[in-house]
Order: C-alpha cells, then structure tokens, then sequence
C-alpha cells in the first residue's frame, strides 16, 4: 500500500466520519434528554434535502451567487426543515406520549419519502435527466483555508484541506462533552434523562429541557445530511436513500461512544475506515477469497466486504454490553415518556 | 393563597369505551386522508376528490389490481404477525427487512441451483424450511446477546438488515449472468419454485399460507404454555424470573420463531410474487409493519385493517404518482402522515384532557 493509497483512505474516512459525527453529536443531545430518536436517519435526509433546495433555488435566481449567502442559505433551511423534524418528534413523543420507537420509525419513513420526493422533482426541475448539482455552494462549503490548506506538504494534505464544517463538527463534539458535563444546563439535562421525576420535583422544567433536546439535537443531526450532500457527494442528489444507512450507523455510534460526544471524534472516522476498507483490501486476500468463495471479479467480493462496517458495529454493541460499566450506560429513562402523575 | 388549577390538565383515562377508541382511529383516519389530499393537491393542484379517485383506481380498478392489493396486503400482514410474538416479549426487532431478505435469498437459491433437478413441488417444500432457517437465523444472533449481555436488540436487529442485504448484492453478482446487476426472473419457462395457481388465481396460495401462519401465532401466544411465557416475560422480566421461566431460553426461543415467520415472508415474496430477488424484496415493509405490529396492540383483525389501509395509499399513490408524473416516493409521504396522525390518536384514547372549570376535586 502506497503512500497515496493510505491518504486517500485517511481522507475517505474522515469525510464519512464527519457526516455520523453531527447525526451522532444530535442524537446523542437528545438521548441524554431521554429521547431514543430512531428518526436521525429520516431527520438526516431532511437536512440533506433542505440545504440542498434552498441552494438551489437560490443558484437558480441568480447568475452570480455569492458564496456567503449560498452557505446561510443552504444552512438556516437545514437548520429550520430539521429543526421542525425535531420538534415533530417532540410534540408526538413528549406532549402526546407516542411510543418513541414507533414514532422514530415513522419519522425515517417520512423523511426518506419527502427527502427522495423532492430530490426526484428538483432533479427534474433542472433538466430531467442527469443529476442536480450546485456547485457554487458545495464550493463555498468545501472552501479551504488559506496557506495551512495547500503549503504544508503531507500535513496539509491530511489535516486541513477538508471543508470547514470537518472542523467545525470536531468543535463541536468536545463543546458538546463541556456542555454535558461542566455546566449547569447541563447538568439539568441529563438528570432529565436519567430520572425525570427527580428533575421535576427539583424545579428542572422537564418538558421545557426534553423540547429543547429534540430540537437541537435534530438540527445538529441535519447538519450531517447537509454535509452528505454538499461536501461528501458535492453538491449533487440521488435517490439511492445513501444518507439513511449513515444515519443508522449515526445512531449505532451513539451506543459506540458510551454517549459521551467526545468518543465521537474517534469513533467516527473508525467507523469510516471500516466502511471504505472494502476498496483497500490487499490483494492477496482478496484473491485468497476470490478463490475460497469461486468468484471471479473484486467488485463481487466487495458486496461482501462491505458488510465489515456493519459486523464491526455489532462486535462493538456486544463488547460494550458485555463489559456492563456503570458509567457507560444509556442514560436510565431513555425511550421512556414522562408522565408527571405517574409518579 | 392563590391556588388555581392550571387551564388545561392531562389525565390519565385507562376506560374508554370501545366504541370511542374506534371513533378516535376513524377521525385520525379521515384526518391523515384530508392531510394527504392537501399535500398531493399542494402539489398537482388537483381537486382532493379525483385525487382519491385516482387512489381507488389503483388499488381496486381491474379484478387484477384487486387481487394484488389482497396480495400485499397479505404480505404485509405476515411481517406484521412475525413481529408480534417479538413485541410481547418487548424485543424490538427491526431486523425483519434483514430477515425477509434471507427468506427471499434462500428461495432464490433453491430455485436457482435446482430448478432443472427437483421437481417443483420438492423445491416449493424445501424453499419454505430453508428460508424458515435462514430468518430464524437472522433472529437467533441478536437474541442471543440479547440473552447472555441483555445487548440493545434494535441496533443489533437493524445492523443484520445491512449484513443481509450486502449478502443478496454478493449472490445478485454472483447470479447474474449478463453482469447487469440483476438476477431477472428465475425460471422463467418452466416455473420450478414458483406457487402454483390455486382455484385458477395466482396468489390464492399466498393467501392460504398467510392466514395459516397468522392463526397459528395467535393460538401460540394465546393458549400455549409458551406464549404465557413470553406474556410473563414481556410483563417483567423480574416477575419471569421469580416463577422459575427461563428468561434467555424465552428470548431466544421467540425471536428464532419471529425470524423463521420473516424468512417465510421472503419466501412467499420470491416464490409467490416476484420471482427474482434483489435487496428490494423486502421493500421496507420490515418497517412498516413494525409500526402495524405496535399500533394494533397486537390485535390480528386490527393488524388486518392497517395493512390494508397502507397498501392501499401506497398503490394509490404509486397510481397518481404514474397519473400526474410524480414519483414514487409520495407514497412514502403519504403512508408517513397516516402513521403520525395514528400515533397523534393514541394520545386521546389513552388520557383525556381536563380543562379548569371542570374542576371539583
């Protein structure tokens, strides 16, 4: 394995990381409030979606859009379109005391169908066939910093010639790990989640808190579908519901990361290495297998290999279950509604 | 001191009459029908009454049309009761997408690697306990760890599903023989494997195993001593524990026959209805009927009108998608609407809501 082979993985797996990383980041927020949102896949194609048409109607309107405002565009209607989701979740799972599991589900279900919907109609609003693309803001998102980005050789090359929402997540996943564990909100928050009748009896206004959690936590979680399709895909949209499968693999990171946000800065890029190995297996395994199995091209093989990521997730669920550490635990009523007469 | 009531309080209601709950559904029902006709109408700025129109057509239309919403709707059903031992014992099993999918896979081989050597009924038989094995499979491994490091299921179960769709595009490759990803129709001529037609219809066999495999969970759950079992377990595990049931023997044991239930889903899909396979087989109805399962409360007749209810907006949709030049995901749009306005309706049948002057205690 070259050099180059070894930087491209590298890069591969950073740029997937960092889309679980925000689905795992706002999941994480949410189930330290209680809330087992199994909608960040759906949420996730929300945010994609979002961004992806207000940058395009925008593209649209103008001859020369101006890279600012095609970022806070594409930004605040992924923020608002996932943000919505988020509170869609709340109001069924918090105020109506719907199942969270069911009601998740049906989050992802409905996501995915308005997501791919809209995504067919835009793509055909911008020619029929061939795919959708706006440039000029996945540029803007993809832009790179000046000097560090290009003149520092292999550094660069490694560490920062990434878009800058890569950085920005990593920011954010030890903020996060802050906000959990060092201030006063929240503090709150997780009591919130590991026993909610406590919280209340302590004046914590614990609807107040849950809201907030579903809120925010499905924003940051649409901020991964965003940068799915402005950074990781540039710019383009395809109906092959690829952000829902990184969305589940977001959701099973939060179990990975014993919810503490800054595991995620690792974890993520781990679980990015497994899911591009398949193009880096060396090749005399590969043929080894090829032989073992009676196949007759790599790209069979890779069907398999592509399974890894997967495996790798369900080895991870049992270790970590298995090992039954009081501090790493999910939070104690999460997936539980909360009923103060219930009491 | 000031001690009023709030304006508006929740309380719990554990006794609404029947006939009440069933009002609820109905309006939450009609609700999602009007939502879903603004949305399409948002859209194609159609008059909502030709959109329905247009939905009934597709679904019920041709005395074929009719026959495969029956089709599908049987279909749905049987996932929807493969989960329901699984729910009692609170097991989320998301995994059934994965445990059709080997289902499906299961049939496929057989009919693939000996279609021109057994004679078709054989492979039929065969087909059926393969792909039974192969789903009991897929639910073994999650219920297992389940059992032994009480492992979180839903993620277990759902990481399968990508494990098992990578194993349909390993065998699609391996398959095919024009490298176009895509097995086609597997026997084709001679229609080894394929159900044979019952009563002159092509899917009364489909039906008949369904409906089969529906009483059979019922009366397992209802009158066997397993399924006081599973009732127990799924109450508290404590409780299970206490009077001496095996909690993992349990698990485990219900969850090898919800996955069995699944892969025979796949095996009616492959064998019964498409007669290829691909990591569509299974259509993400694993998770629709997750969401069937747990709002029927695990009520069969129930489970029956759900499913119907959602293959029907789904061919409907899948009509005005083809009607109006949509596409097709609009009935992913529209099944998602009815499933929240039901699950907004849970809410009233459960709790009622007080409001102040109501007041006297």
């Amino acid at each position: 394995m070259t050099l180059d082979v070894i930087i491209a993985w590298i890069t591969a797996a950073i740029t997937f990381g960092t889309v679980i990383m925000f689905g795992c980041i706002g999941e994480t927020l949410n189930e330290k409030a209680g809330g087992l949102n199994l909608g960040t896949p759906g949420i996730m194609m929300l945010g994609g979606i979002a961004s992806l048409a207000g940058a395009f109607f925008y593209e649209r309107s103008t001859p020369n859009p101006v890279p600012i405002v095609c970022v806070l565009i594409s930004l605040i209607s992924c923020l608002v379109v996932s943000g919505l989701a988020g509170l869609l979740y709340g109001f069924l799972t918090i105020t109506l005391r719907a199942n969270q599991n069911v009601t998740g589900l049906t989050l992802t279900i409905f996501g995915n169908g308005i997501a791919n919907f809209f995504g067919g109609s835009l793509v055909k609003l911008s020619g029929g066939v061939g795919q959708i693309s706006v440039a000029s803001t996945s540029k803007a998102f993809k832009a790179t910093m000046p000097f560090i980005s290009s003149n520092l050789g292999i550094v660069s090359q490694l560490l920062f010639k990434y878009g800058w929402l890569t950085y920005v997540v990593l920011i954010m996943a030890f903020a996060m790990q802050y906000f959990f564990n060092k201030t006063r909100t929240g503090l709150n928050l997780r009591s919130v989640g590991e026993n909610p009748a406590t919280a209340d009896a302590a004046g914590i206004n614990v609807t107040k808190y849950k809201y907030a959690a579903s809120c925010l936590g499905a924003a940051i979680s649409g901020l991964g579908g965003l940068y799915y399709v402005m950074d990781y895909v540039k710019g383009t949209w395809s109906n092959d519901s690829g952000i829902e499968a990184l969305g589940w693999l977001a959701v099973a990171l939060v179990i990975f990361t014993s919810w503490k946000p800054k595991n995620a800065t690792w974890g993520a890029y781990l679980f990015g290495f497994c899911y591009w190995i398949y193009l880096y297996i060396p090749a005399g395994i590969n043929n080894a297998l090829m032989k073992l199995f009676n196949v007759s091209r790599t790209t069979y093989m890779q069907n398999l290999y592509k399974m890894i990521p997967y495996i790798v997730t369900i080895i991870v669920l049992v270790l970590v279950s298995s090992k039954k550490k009081r501090e790493n635990q999910a939070p104690q009523s999460l997936g539980i509604s909360y009923f103060r007469e219930e009491r | 001191m000031e001690n009023k009531q709030p304006f508006i309080r929740i309380r719990k209601k554990d006794d609404r009459p029947l006939w009440q709950q069933i009002l609820i559904k109905v309006i939450a029902i009609i609700i999602a029908l009007i939502i879903s006709a603004l949305f399409i109408n948002l859209i194609t700025k159609l008059n909502p009454i030709k959109v329905y129109e247009s939905m009934f057509r597709g679904a019920f239309s041709t005395t074929r049309r009719i026959w495969i919403t029956i089709r599908d709707t049987a279909l749905l059903l049987s996932i929807a009761v493969a989960l329901t031992p699984a729910f009692k014992l609170k097991f989320w099993n998301t995994g059934a997408e994965g445990q059709i999918l080997v289902g499906g896979l299961a049939t496929a081989a057989m009919m693939i690697y000996f279609g021109d050597k057994l004679p078709s009924a054989v492979i039929l038989i065969c087909s059926m306990v393969l792909s039974a094995l192969a789903g009991a499979l897929w639910g073994f491994l999650p219920a297992l760890f389940k059992a032994k490091y009480n492992t979180n299921e839903t993620l277990f179960t759902l990481m399968m599903n990508y494990v098992g769709i990578q194993l349909v595009e390993f065998f699609v490759d391996v398959w095919d023989k024009k490298q176009s990803h895509s097995v086609g129709v597997i026997n084709p001529n001679t229609q080894a494997g394929w159900f044979p037609s019952v009563f002159g219809q092509q899917y009364i066999l489909n039906i008949i195993i369904v409906a089969a495999v529906t009483i059979f969970v019922f009366v397992y759950l209802r009158y066997s001593k397993h399924g006081y079992e599973v009732a127990v377990t799924g109450e508290s595990e404590n409780t299970a524990r206490y009077t001496g049931i095996n909690v993992p023997g349990v698990i485990i044991r219900t969850m090898l026959i919800s996955g069995a239930i699944c892969g025979l889903a796949g095996f009616t899909e492959v064998a019964g209805i498409s007669h290829t396979i691909s990591t569509k087989t299974s259509g993400g109805r694993g998770f629709t009927a997750i969401i069937v399962t747990w709002l029927a409360k695990l009520n069969p007749i129930i489970m029956v009108i759900y499913s119907f209810l959602i293959v029907f907006l789904d061919k409907g949709a899948i009509q005005i998608a083809s009607d109006f030049n949509l596409n097709e995901y609009a009935s992913k749009i529209i099944t998602g609407i009815l499933l929240f306005c039901i699950l907004a309706s849970e809410f009233f049948t459960n709790y009622e809501i007080v409001f102040r002057h109501k007041e006297e205690h």
